[in-house]
């Protein structure tokens, strides 16, 4: 389980997780999202590209990240969901609350 | 064939139960990747609301998980050491009020990811049951 961040050229911060997104690590993704704001970033991706699955603490996580980002003016999207994540977006309606595209470059090219 | 494990209430074990028990139930059948999905988030979220809620996340605290895999079904018992609680006071988190609330869906997905779920009085013991066919 890993979180990896990266900068694109025109300014988004990019995290990438890798592995699951469960109880055992939804407060590192927060401390991250949380230090990027901090170093005033406002458009931030999470890709799920490489993600397994998303227990309901990581849903959450997900939601407390979208409303801090919202608060302090910026954006978040979400990339990369495959069949099976998506689901569980859709089966809470989550899918309603995010942004949410295929891929990462269909996420970057409108932002 | 069964295989019984009993874990301290430390939800960095979580991820590497899930997949010791997936590893032991797939072993001779490869369901569909959907099937192992659901597998994976459903007991991955048993095993928190044991720790979390039940056990109250205290290590001295131990959740049993049993998984039996018989010819049709597979049957995973996760339990915890709490009191146990009303399964049916659990209201669906779905509602447009709800949705921004950071948390209250875990058993909610459990309930839509698999094909039956039980709990046992007093609600410390929940059985979830994924059907093979």
């Amino acid at each position: 389980m890993a979180f990896t961040t990266s900068k694109n050229p025109t300014g988004v911060l990019i995290v990438e997780v890798e592995g699951q997104l469960i109880v055992g690590n939804r407060q590192e993704l927060k401390a991250t999202i949380q230090q990027a704001l901090d170093n005033g970033e406002r458009k931030l991706l999470v890709d799920f590209a490489k993600t397994g699955y998303i227990d309901s603490s990581g849903l959450g996580a997900l939601v407390s990240i979208s409303k801090k980002v919202r608060e302090q003016g910026g954006e978040l999207r979400l990339s990369g969901l495959n069949e099976d994540l998506r689901s569980l977006f859709e089966l809470t309606k989550l899918d309603t609350l995010f942004a949410i595209a295929d891929d990462s470059a269909q996420a970057l090219a409108g932002f | 064939m069964e295989i019984a494990l009993r874990i301290p209430s430390e939800v960095s074990l979580i991820e590497e139960v899930v997949e010791l028990v997936a590893r032991h139930c797939f072993a001779g059948w490869e369901p569909p990747r959907r099937v192992q999905f659901r597998f994976r988030v459903a007991l991955s979220e048993a095993l928190a609301n044991a720790m979390v809620y039940g056990n109250g996340q205290q290590p001295a605290l131990c959740v049993e998980v049993r998984a039996e895999c018989l010819p049709d079904a597979l049957h995973i018992h996760v339990t915890d050491e709490g009191p146990g609680f009303d399964p049916a006071s659990v209201r669906d988190p779905v509602m447009p009020d709800d949705l921004e609330l950071p948390c209250g869906r875990g058993l909610f997905l459990i309930r839509n990811l698999m094909d039956d779920v039980r709990f046992t009085p007093p609600g410390n013991s929940i059985c979830m049951t994924l059907r093979r066919t």
